[in-house]
C-alpha cells in the first residue's frame, strides 16, 4: 500500500462518522426548520413575535451578565493566582477549576441547594428568600459553569504577561487603577475577548442549567426543547436550533482565532 | 499601602469566588449524608440514602460506564488514525475538516440531538438501543480526542522520523505502528480521559437522545432532582462527584502533560 493511500485510508472511519453523524443531520435539522406552515419565513418569525423575541433578548441579557460577572471575577482571580505563590495556591486552582466537568444539571441542582426552598440562603435568612428559579438563579448557574472556562484562559494569557511592564508604570508614579487600566487589561484583551466569547456561547446554550432552573423563565434552549417536545412545533425548534447555533459557533471561531484554545462544553 | 490594598481585594474576590463554587456542592454532599436536611446535621448522619440512590439507579450508573467505554473504543478507533492523517496532510482540507468535526464543540449540544433525532428518528431499532446515544456521545467528544492527539503529533518531526523508517523498509502499516502510535502517547491519554470524563457527564445531548429504559447517570440526576426528596438526589449526586472528580484531576494531569510535550 502507498503512503497517500494508507493516510486516505486513515481518513476515512472519521469522514463516515462525520458525514453520517454531523453533516446530515445537520442538514436535515436546516430542510426541517422550512417544513412548518410558514415555509422559511419562520425565521423572522423569531424576531416578529413576541414569544421568541422577548425569550431571545431575556437569553442574551442573562448570557451577558454572566459574561461581565465572570470576565470580573476570574481576571481578579486569576491574576492573583498567577502573581502570588502561597501555601494554598494549588487548593484554590482546583476548587475554582474542578467545576469545569460538571454537567448543567448538577450546577442546577447546586444553585437550588443555595437558593431553593429548602435551600441555604432561606434558611439563614429571616424572610422567604428563594431565588434559584428566577434569572437571578440563571445568572448565578451560568456564572458557576463560566467561571473555571475564563480562568483558565485567562491564567494562561497572564503567565506570559511580563511583570517588568507593572513595576515600570508603577515607578513611573502610576495608580494602581492606571496599572491595571493600561498596562494589564491591554494586554490581556486577546483572551478576555476569546473567554468572554466563549462563556457568553456556553451560556447562551446552556441546556442542562437551565432545564432545573428555568421553571418560571424561558431562555432559548429551554423554547427549543419545549417547541419540539411539548408544542411538536418541529419547525421552529429546528429554526431556532440553527439560529444558536450560527451564533454559538462565529463566536468561538472569534474565541478561537484570538487565543489557541476553546474550553467549551455544555453548561 | 495600596499595593497591599489591592492584593487584599483581589485575594477576597479570589476566596469569595472559591466559597460559591465549593460552598453548594458541601451542601450537596452533607445532604446526601444527613438523615433529615431539613432538620439539619444534627438528625444524624446515615448512608440510608446512597444505599437507596444504588438500588434506584445502579443500572443507569452501569450504563454510562459501559457508555465512556464503547465511546472510548470509538473515538480511539476513529480518531487516532484520523489525527494522523490530518497531521500528515496539513492544508485547507484537512484545516476544513478538522474545523468541521469540532462543530459540536460550538454548537448546542441539543441542536445536535435535534439534528441526529430527525434524521433517525424513523429508524425505530437504531432510535431505541444504546448505541444511539453512543453515536451522539462519540460525535460530542470526538473532537476532543483528536485535537488532544493531533496536537502532540504537529509538534514533532513526524516526517523525517518516518522517512527514517522508510528508508529500513518498514511499511506504512509498521510505521504508523511502531512511530505514530508510541509518539502521540501523552497525546492518546490526555484525549482518552477527557472522552471518559465527558461522556459520564454528558446531559445535553443524552436527554434528548435517551428512552424511558436507557437512562444515563446525568440523565438519572435530572430525574431524581426532579421527583426525589433532596437528600436522595444529593445521594445520587454525591456518587456522581465520586467517579466525576478523580478522573477530572487525571484528566488534568494528563493534559497539561501532553501540552508540556507540545511547547
Amino acid at each position: 500500500m502507498s503512503n497517500r493511500t494508507f493516510v486516505m485510508a486513515c481518513l476515512t472511519p472519521l469522514f463516515i462518522f462525520s458525514l453520517a453523524f454531523l453533516a446530515l443531520p445537520l442538514i436535515r435539522l436546516f430542510l426541517a426548520s422550512g417544513e412548518g406552515d410558514a415555509g422559511w419565513t419562520i425565521y423572522f418569525d423569531i424576531v416578529r413575535k413576541p414569544r421568541y423575541l422577548n425569550t431571545l433578548v431575556l437569553t442574551v441579557l442573562v448570557s451577558l451578565a454572566t459574561t461581565f460577572a465572570a470576565l470580573a471575577v476570574s481576571t481578579t482571580a486569576g491574576m492573583f493566582l498567577v502573581r502570588n505563590r502561597f501555601k494554598g495556591r494549588g487548593s484554590l486552582l482546583a476548587v475554582l477549576t474542578l467545576p469545569l466537568a460538571f454537567p448543567g444539571v448538577v450546577i442546577g441542582f447546586l444553585i437550588i441547594l443555595l437558593g431553593g426552598r429548602q435551600g441555604l440562603v432561606n434558611q439563614l435568612t429571616p424572610g422567604h428568600v428563594v431565588f434559584a428559579y428566577s434569572a437571578l438563579g440563571l445568572f448565578l448557574g451560568y456564572l458557576y459553569f463560566s467561571i473555571p472556562r475564563v480562568l483558565l484562559t485567562v491564567m494562561a494569557a497572564a503567565e506570559k504577561l511580563d511583570p517588568a511592564l507593572e513595576e515600570a508604570a508603577r515607578t513611573m508614579g502610576a495608580t494602581p487603577y492606571r496599572v491595571v487600566m493600561d498596562v494589564i487589561i491591554p494586554g490581556l484583551m486577546p483572551s478576555l475577548i476569546a473567554s468572554g466569547a466563549i462563556a457568553f456561547a456556553t451560556a447562551m446554550g446552556a441546556f442542562g442549567t437551565a432545564f432545573t432552573l428555568a421553571t418560571n423563565i424561558d431562555v432559548i434552549p429551554m423554547v427549543i426543547y419545549t417547541e419540539f417536545t411539548l408544542s411538536a412545533n418541529i419547525a421552529m425548534a429546528s429554526a431556532l436550533s440553527i439560529v444558536l447555533g450560527i451564533i454559538t459557533w462565529i463566536l468561538l471561531l472569534i474565541a478561537r482565532s484570538l487565543s489557541g484554545s476553546t474550553v467549551a462544553g455544555g453548561g | 499601602m495600596f499595593k497591599t490594598k489591592t492584593k487584599m481585594l483581589q485575594l477576597f474576590v479570589t476566596l469569595g469566588a472559591c466559597t460559591f463554587l465549593l460552598v453548594p456542592t458541601i451542601l450537596s454532599v452533607m445532604a446526601g449524608l444527613t438523615v433529615n436536611y431539613f432538620k439539619g446535621i444534627s438528625s444524624g448522619l446515615t448512608l440510608k440514602w446512597v444505599y437507596q440512590v444504588w438500588e434506584l439507579y445502579a443500572d443507569s450508573i452501569f450504563l454510562s460506564m459501559w457508555l465512556a467505554i464503547a465511546c472510548l473504543f470509538c473515538t480511539l478507533i476513529i480518531g487516532l488514525p484520523a489525527a494522523y492523517g490530518l497531521a500528515r496532510h496539513p492544508g485547507w482540507l484537512s484545516r476544513l475538516l478538522e474545523e468541521f468535526i469540532s462543530l459540536p464543540l460550538a454548537v448546542p449540544g441539543l441542536a445536535l440531538a435535534l439534528a441526529l433525532l430527525q434524521l433517525y428518528g424513523s429508524l425505530k431499532g437504531f432510535r431505541a438501543s444504546w448505541t444511539f446515544i453512543l453515536a451522539g456521545h462519540v460525535l460530542y467528544t470526538l473532537p476532543f480526542m483528536v485535537r488532544s492527539i493531533l496536537a502532540v503529533l504537529a509538534s514533532m518531526d513526524l516526517k523525517t522520523l518516518e522517512e527514517g523508517a522508510a528508508s529500513l523498509g518498514a511499511s506504512p502499516w509498521q510505521r504508523f505502528r511502531d512511530i505514530v502510535v508510541p509518539n502521540a502517547m501523552p497525546g492518546i491519554l490526555a484525549g482518552a480521559l477527557t472522552v471518559v470524563t465527558l461522556s459520564i457527564g454528558e446531559f445535553n445531548l443524552t436527554w434528548m437522545l435517551h428512552t424511558p429504559y436507557l437512562k444515563t447517570l446525568p440523565v438519572g440526576l435530572a430525574d431524581s432532582y426532579a421527583s426525589m426528596r433532596l437528600e436522595i438526589a444529593s445521594a445520587y449526586t454525591l456518587v456522581f462527584f465520586i467517579l466525576i472528580v478523580p478522573l477530572l484531576m487525571a484528566m488534568q494531569w494528563a493534559s497539561a502533560r501532553a501540552q508540556r510535550i507540545t511547547q
